[in-house]
């Protein structure tokens, strides 16, 4: 966090000021190690096992917040007789279609409630992982039957409590020594610390950033750290939770208002072909008749975004243009995308503020795609590797690219900084902060808005007069936002109060999403950023320094939704409304005002009182109990075990990762089963256990931040200021590794994959620590990802590194760990490099059509042929 | 090599590795990797050619003026011609130095003693008008004598004598000062070196003084030149010594590397020249070699000086193991002042054992 | 005793230096045990200042690619790992005295080959240096053009419109602070953002510190605020804090920009006993004028009752 958040990382300072305790649990020793109390060392991929451990040590020592337990989370409720177990089934679970190495979910249901419609058949799993429709349920909530049956002693053997038990018991402290390579005593340590400031006194916040995300199980590995806060009691809870840390100042803004293929405005999901043919049909898969939650209210979500798309052209007649959004038909993920680029399915390309050549997984597979393309649009700062590859990127040098021959045409558009436009930015806590412009944008600089707008209006302009059925879609676009300024900006604030909503009739703007509607009266750009621009006022203007607020500064820009600071709020207080403990006193149920009180806007209805039962045949937010905090949980209860939403299991499980040295020892499945691959001579990956020739990369690596660069590297390696503090691409080893493979301090060596070799000077230090793990030593390497060839550092680009290979359910890479080998020197250059890339192919086995068999649960060591 | 041991205190980053073999035995101390603390000077060569030119100019000046007050013509006019060129040398190479040369008349912006090189400024100035006109009035003389113009003769030629003697009176200060230009610093070999370097300096300009007078003596004037010769002589090779042996770790850079061979060069060159100028009898030759020797050592001293601060700036070294040691002995004086106070006062203890509240 | 004008030993330096009524000395504690490296420091410093870049270079100094203070680094973040036997926790060790230093690959230093089991718990120190503004400054004591002076605040500034490059300020810093920039020819250092604090505002490095490492304010009360942080740190079992340049008689009449450190300042790159250079001055002239008499008498007598 020190390195990637500094200026949040004040905040961890003055907790420590204050006598907090940090753990910092890592690969690598970094600057947050060196302001830590206590410091972890880990192998890079085994989180789970070593949140599992804590997870075991935490049941089988009773430390659990049993009252909440019992009361909040689905702990009590039981699990149909079907389900069995990874532990039963060598690391699968029930359901397992190895054909489509999917899941049948039914088996994972609660008892009584098998064959609902929320739980999925494989072909629906298939198409889950597919579109990453586990994104929508960022904020949707899973969906199952609201009534459930449950153990509240927690003895039936198949209440959920106890399956957790079975299920992590594998995970003792010598596993997770073992495993992780983490002493069991500095385990314990943790562990002790973690439960000890838990419960009704005290609370635990877990922060994660990407070095958790970025796996083939990271969803998992989230959900793991949130059935341990869950336990103890830590959700909902102030100085507790989980802290997401993101990689980018408004990236929570992109899945919100997305730039994701999968989801629309406020994690609508976008309508799939077959699932979602009629406009009912979309709303039915979001309101889902009969549960619990606000998504009650997914068609008024729904039909005032299409409002706010096509304005007058949409009416209820033709079912409000539901028909002019684009469907998905499968996978179309950016790596997806890449791969059908060298394939010649995709011609043009925009690249906005985005460096794919640098910035994602598999480096040479995205310039190989963008090469066979007929056009690419790159909008950024400078002239990033992305829209130079043709001309000086890597595969030029090894002749893969020819320029003279390459026949994508760049288009390259200056952008404008986030100085010189204005405009909102939401960050990790779903805070929506405006920006003011501070300086015109020079030259030909020009903003996002402006260039989509204008983008938008010409390609009207040239459509006007079409008669095709298919260019309604964008004529009727409602596209009449005014204009400002000598270069005609539209104006962002008319785009945020379009966001917000507004009555159509007069253009009153709304102050909560409850007043969206599903007749076409209202338009609702984002339904759960309703309320930004409540009584017509700019809300995430709003700058009330903290010094004039409590420590929930609420006036301080605007949260969504409705300005809730801490989600699931109705968790801080026990079942009757009162606080767990004054000392953590955060919401409580005021008897006399007969509503919910507290420095916070309450996360449920403001007058629901805590001893409301929900009649047995209520549904949407009437169905949710006054004791039920996690509103949009289809049950009400934070999710220990998951029933669905999930593709790759109801619990957290260890898996190895795509590329590792090691079998996995707790289970015969050595990766994730369900992980999204794309097997293509392209992209190979790395042999792991029980593959043959696993020695040929016998070291791990990771990739992570500096603070002194950013990313891709296009804000800082072109900053003089900045690339002079980290001036070259280097690669950290440990000493006892750099007497293994002959390494200097400030040398070269190379780092190599069965994708590419990657060079950088060398840094010994005794930050990187050997660990060992199943009984030998296995060396970590760790590598900055955010040089390119362009700038003023140049150098290697360590994502070249990276396969594909992703996490099933939200498409996310596996950038975080993976196996290579390190050498002394330079590499080779010229064709002389895929010669040597292709030797350590052919040493480890995975040239050609060779493919890596996924499946490995009930078979020893025996190598078998994969799907 | 130290494991990181418990109490072991690392040696210096690197330099030597292992066994390698020093003249002084390995100081024991700590750095941040064996980086050093200090700025090397900025000051190039043209600084210590301006030491050598400073100090040649201001002997040069009192040969003049004690070959003008005792009718020795010769040594007059060497003197004179030599303080000059010397004078002019001086200035080019001061003001080259300059990082912005053109603003070199800033320097008498202001008259600052607590900077020897404001106060030389001035020293300079005052010097450089007096020898300045002492030179023209030479030159007036042996040109213009007989000429034409006639009427300005003699104010010409009789200004000569005061202003060489005023040259003459402000040179020791001249040749003394940049000493303190040098010592007024945080340069560890050069401060430490206070008390030394204005003798060596004063001895190693009038040697080079002595060596222009060498060059340009009659034979009646070489009892003099000789007895200024080895005055100069023996102040700076007594000086020198003294720099090279009494500075504890500080003389290290004097006696190592470039430093170390500069200045034995220097003192070689003394001695040859001293031994040329009393050994050389009567032969011109001897007598003029000899003088170019104490020149040529004079010059060689100066950088050896010179290099040897610089030197002592490049290793941390040099500046922790003298402050520790000062630290050190400073702490050992505390603690003994404060014994000596316990056992003094007894009485005391009694007094301090409970406050009194009345 | 201190008298105006003196050379050394507590002082008050703006009044010293003829200002009448004042503002309160202004300076910095820079509290480094709470430093996350992040190097906004030298960064916002640069902006601000519109410093020139210190060139490319991969020191490898840990994460210190600036080296040093000088003419075009004006905060440099310093990087120390260190291994600590384990069994110490964070912080703690010996009481007094130096922790091992593990070296971090210098360049011929052999490795260490050890097995896991000897390996040892790490600390990481880091450290924001800037030019300490002493109360006796001896850049400001040497500079011959009057173009180094202290202001109002008690900090010390170069004049770029007259410093004429001459370099005394240089070798006059017992810190290593001052130097002159090659493609410009004059002297640069910090001038704690006198531009700023004639606006009321603080020092970019200061404001843009997110940890509250680097503090400004007046420098009685940073001493203060100083000793209360030094005392809770050792306090709470943190024994190598100490403070360092905020001792008025020390050998530069303290700091006006201050630290507190973990470890020995040599360890940081800092003289352990700065002294300014001018405190044995008048020794230095009375030398001097010594050996000026003794070179008159030598002439002197070289040529007395030698006429010709």
């Amino acid at each position: 966090m020190a390195e990637a958040h500094p200026v949040g990382f004040q905040w961890v300072m003055e907790a420590k000021a204050r006598g907090a305790k940090v753990i910092h649990v890592d690969p690598r020793f970094t600057r947050t190690s060196a302001l830590a109390d206590t410091f972890v060392p880990l192998r890079a991929g085994s989180d789970v096992a070593f949140l599992g451990g804590i997870i075991n040590y935490v049941l089988q020592n009773e430390r659990d917040f049993r009252e909440y337990v019992v009361a909040y989370t689905n702990a009590a409720t039981i699990v149909s007789e079907e389900f069995v177990d990874a532990d039963d089934l060598d690391g699968l679970f029930s359901g397992f279609d190895p054909e489509t190495r999917t899941y049948d979910t039914s088996s994972w249901q609660y008892e009584g409630t098998e064959g609902h419609e929320g739980d999925a058949g494989s072909a629906e799993s298939h198409a889950d992982r597919e579109t990453a429709s586990g994104l929508q349920h960022e904020s949707h909530g899973g969906a199952t039957a609201s009534q459930t049956q449950r153990d509240e002693t927690l003895q039936h053997p198949r209440c959920v409590y106890q399956i957790l038990k079975r299920h992590f018991a594998r995970y003792t402290p010598e596993t997770v020594e073992r495993v992780c390579g983490v002493p069991q005593d500095t385990f314990l340590e943790v562990c002790d610390a973690w439960a000890s400031n838990s419960g009704r006194e005290r609370t635990t916040m877990l922060v994660y950033s990407v070095g958790w995300t970025q796996h083939t199980t990271g969803v998992q590995y989230i959900r793991a750290g949130a059935i341990l806060q869950l336990l103890l009691g830590n959700v909902g809870r102030p100085g507790g939770g989980i802290m997401a840390l993101r990689g980018h100042a408004s990236i929570q803004g992109s899945t919100d208002i997305p730039t994701l293929f999968n989801l629309l405005p406020g994690y609508l999901p976008m309508p799939h072909h077959e699932q979602h043919e009629t406009l009912q049909m979309w709303i039915d898969e979001m309101s889902h008749p009969g549960q619990k939650g606000v998504w009650s209210d997914a068609g008024a979500f729904g039909v005032s975004l299409l409002k706010a798309y096509w304005g007058d052209a949409a009416t209820a007649e033709n079912d409000y243009c539901y028909g002019y959004l684009p469907r998905m038909t499968g996978d179309h993920g950016t790596y997806q995308q890449v791969l059908d680029m060298i394939e010649g399915k995709i011609s043009g390309y925009f690249l906005l503020g985005q460096n794919p050549a640098v910035g994602s997984a598999h480096g040479k597979a995205q310039r190989l795609g963008m090469a066979n393309l007929d056009w690419l649009v790159v909008r950024d700062l400078f002239l990033i590797e992305s829209a130079t590859f043709w001309q000086d990127g890597p595969e030029v040098a090894t002749g893969e690219i020819v320029p003279e021959e390459c026949r994508t045409e760049v288009f390259f558009l200056p952008a404008a900084s986030h100085v010189e436009k204005e405009g909102t930015f939401t960050q990790t806590q779903r805070l929506l902060q405006w920006r003011e412009k501070a300086v015109e944008p020079e030259a030909d600089c020009r903003s996002e808005l402006w260039f989509f707008y204008h983008l938008g209006r010409m390609v009207k302009e040239r459509l006007a007069d079409s008669t095709e059925r298919r260019d309604r879609a964008v004529l009727d676009l409602a596209w009449d936002y005014p204009t400002h300024g000598v270069h005609d900006e539209p104006s962002a604030e008319v785009v945020l109060q379009e966001i917000n909503g507004y009555q159509v009739a007069d253009r009153t703007p709304l102050s909560s999403f409850t007043e969206l509607r599903d007749d076409g009266s209202t338009v609702g750009g984002c339904w759960i950023y309703t309320g930004v621009y409540a009584d017509g006022v700019n809300q995430a203007a709003r700058r009330k320094p903290r010094s004039e607020q409590d420590e929930v500064a609420s006036e301080w820009g605007w949260a969504w939704p409705a300005n809730r600071r801490l989600l699931y709020n109705r968790a801080s207080a026990d079942p009757q409304g009162r606080p767990w403990s004054e000392r953590k006193k955060y919401m409580w149920w005021d008897e006399d005002k007969r509503e919910w009180s507290g420095p916070d806007v309450p996360d449920f209805e403001r007058d629901k009182a805590p001893s409301y039962r929900a009649p047995d045949d209520a549904s949407g937010v009437a169905a949710i109990n006054g004791d039920d905090p996690f509103i949009m949980q289809s049950d009400g209860k934070g999710w220990l075990y998951s029933p669905v939403g999930l593709v790759d299991g109801p619990m957290p499980t260890h898996y190895e990762a795509a590329e590792s040295p090691f079998r996995n020892s707790i289970y015969g499945q050595q990766g994730n089963p369900t992980r999204k691959v794309y097997e293509r001579d392209a992209n190979p990956t790395n042999p792991s256990p029980p593959e043959p020739h696993a020695d040929v990369f016998p070291f791990i690596f990771t990739t992570s931040r500096l603070t002194e660069h950013h990313t891709a590297g296009a804000m800082s390696r072109y900053v003089e200021y900045l690339a002079e503090l980290q001036p070259a691409m280097f690669v950290e080893v440990s000493p006892e590794l750099a007497q293994e493979r002959g390494l200097e301090h400030l040398g070269w060596a190379h780092v190599v994959t069965a994708r590419a070799a990657v060079e950088a000077r060398v840094l010994v230090t005794d930050r990187m620590v050997p660990l060992r793990v199943e009984n030998r030593v296995v060396h970590q390497v760790w590598l900055p990802y955010h040089w390119g060839q362009g700038g003023l550092t140049t150098g290697d680009s360590a994502n070249d590194l990276l396969s594909i290979n992703l996490d099933p359910n939200v498409l996310i890479q596996e950038s975080k760990v993976g196996t290579c080998d390190v050498r002394p020197g330079r590499r080779p250059t010229g064709p002389a490099l895929l010669d040597y890339v292709a030797d350590y192919r052919r040493r480890a086995g995975v040239a050609g059509d060779h493919r890596i068999p996924i499946v490995t649960a009930g078979q020893a060591d025996a190598s078998a042929e994969g799907d | 090599m130290a494991e990181g041991g418990r109490g072991a205190r690392r040696r210096g980053g690197g330099r030597g590795g292992q066994g390698a073999e020093l003249m002084v035995p390995e100081a024991d101390f700590r750095s941040y990797y064996g980086r050093a603390i200090l700025k090397p000077p900025v000051w190039k060569h043209d600084v210590a050619i301006y030491l050598f030119t400073g100090g040649l100019a201001a002997s040069s000046s009192m040969l003049a003026a004690a070959g003008d007050l005792t009718h020795r013509p010769e040594l007059r006019r060497a003197g004179r011609a030599s303080a000059m060129a010397a004078l002019l040398a001086s200035t080019f190479f001061l003001v080259k130095d300059l990082g912005r040369p053109k603003r070199f008349l800033y320097m008498l912006r202001v008259a600052k003693p607590t900077s020897p090189m404001s106060v030389g400024t001035w020293i300079l100035t005052a010097y450089g008008g007096a020898a300045g006109l002492a030179a023209v009035s030479e030159a007036a003389r042996a040109t213009v004598v007989g000429s034409r113009l006639g009427v300005l003769d003699r104010p010409l030629v009789g200004v000569g004598r005061p202003a060489g003697l005023a040259a003459a009176a402000v040179a020791p200060a001249l040749a003394t000062y940049t000493a303190v230009l040098l010592a007024d610093t945080a340069v560890p070999s050069w401060h430490e070196a206070y008390r030394q370097l204005p003798f060596l300096f004063a001895g190693s300009a009038l040697a080079s003084g002595a060596g222009v007078g060498l060059i340009a003596a009659g034979p009646d004037d070489l009892g003099p030149v000789r007895r200024l010769a080895v005055t100069g002589a023996a102040m700076e090779l007594a000086g020198a010594r003294s720099v090279r042996h009494r500075l504890g770790l500080l003389s290290e850079p004097y006696l190592t590397g470039r430093a170390g061979r500069l200045l034995q060069a220097g003192e070689m060159l003394t001695v040859t020249g001293i031994t040329g100028a009393l050994l050389g009898g009567h032969s011109r030759v001897l007598r003029r070699l000899a003088g170019a020797c104490l020149l040529a050592a004079s010059l060689a001293t100066r950088f050896g000086i010179f290099e040897g601060g610089v030197e002592s700036t490049k290793d941390p070294k040099y500046v922790v193991v003298p402050q520790r040691e000062r630290m050190a002995a400073r702490a050992a004086q505390e603690a003994e002042r404060g014994h000596r106070t316990e056992t003094v006062t007894p009485s005391d203890e009694a007094g301090t054992s409970s406050p009194t509240t009345g | 005793m201190v008298s105006r004008n003196s050379l050394s030993g507590p002082l008050d330096p703006t009044p010293d230096a003829g200002y009448v009524d004042p503002p309160a000395r202004k300076g910095f504690f820079t509290d480094t045990s709470v430093c996350i490296g992040c190097k906004a420091c030298e960064v916002a410093c640069k902006e601000w200042n519109e410093v020139p870049s210190d060139g490319l270079n991969l020191l490898g100094l840990s994460f210190d690619n600036t080296g040093s203070l000088g003419a075009d680094s004006w905060r440099h973040v310093a990087f120390i790992e260190q291994s600590r036997p384990v069994g110490a926790q964070s912080f703690e060790g010996p009481p007094t005295g130096p922790s091992g230093t593990s070296f971090l690959g210098m360049p011929g230093t052999a490795l260490p080959g050890a097995s896991q089991d000897g390996r040892t718990d790490l600390r990481w120190l880091m450290a924001s240096d800037v030019c300490k503004h002493c109360t006796h400054a001896a850049c400001l004591d040497v500079c011959p053009t009057g173009s180094l002076f202290r202001t109002e605040f008690g900090t010390v500034v170069v004049q770029e419109d007259i410093c004429n490059g001459c370099g005394y300020c240089v070798s006059a810093c017992p810190y290593g602070v001052i130097d002159r920039r090659e493609t410009d020819g004059r002297a640069w250092k910090c001038t704690l953002c006198y531009d700023r604090l004639k606006g009321d505002a603080e020092p970019a490095c200061a404001k843009a510190c997110p940890t509250d490492s680097i503090q400004f304010g007046d420098l009685d009360e940073l001493r203060e605020r100083a000793d209360r942080r030094v005392a809770a740190l050792q306090g709470a079992g943190v024994t190598e804090a100490r403070l360092y340049g905020h001792d008025e008689s020390d050998g530069v009449g303290g700091d006006g920009a201050f630290f507190l450190l973990l470890d020995e300042p040599e360890v940081y790159g800092l003289p352990p006993d700065p002294v300014v250079t001018t405190k044995d001055l008048p020794d230095m002239w009375r030398h001097a004028g010594l050996a000026a008499l003794a070179m008159a008498a030598g002439v002197v007598a070289a040529f007395a009752g030698a006429r010709r």
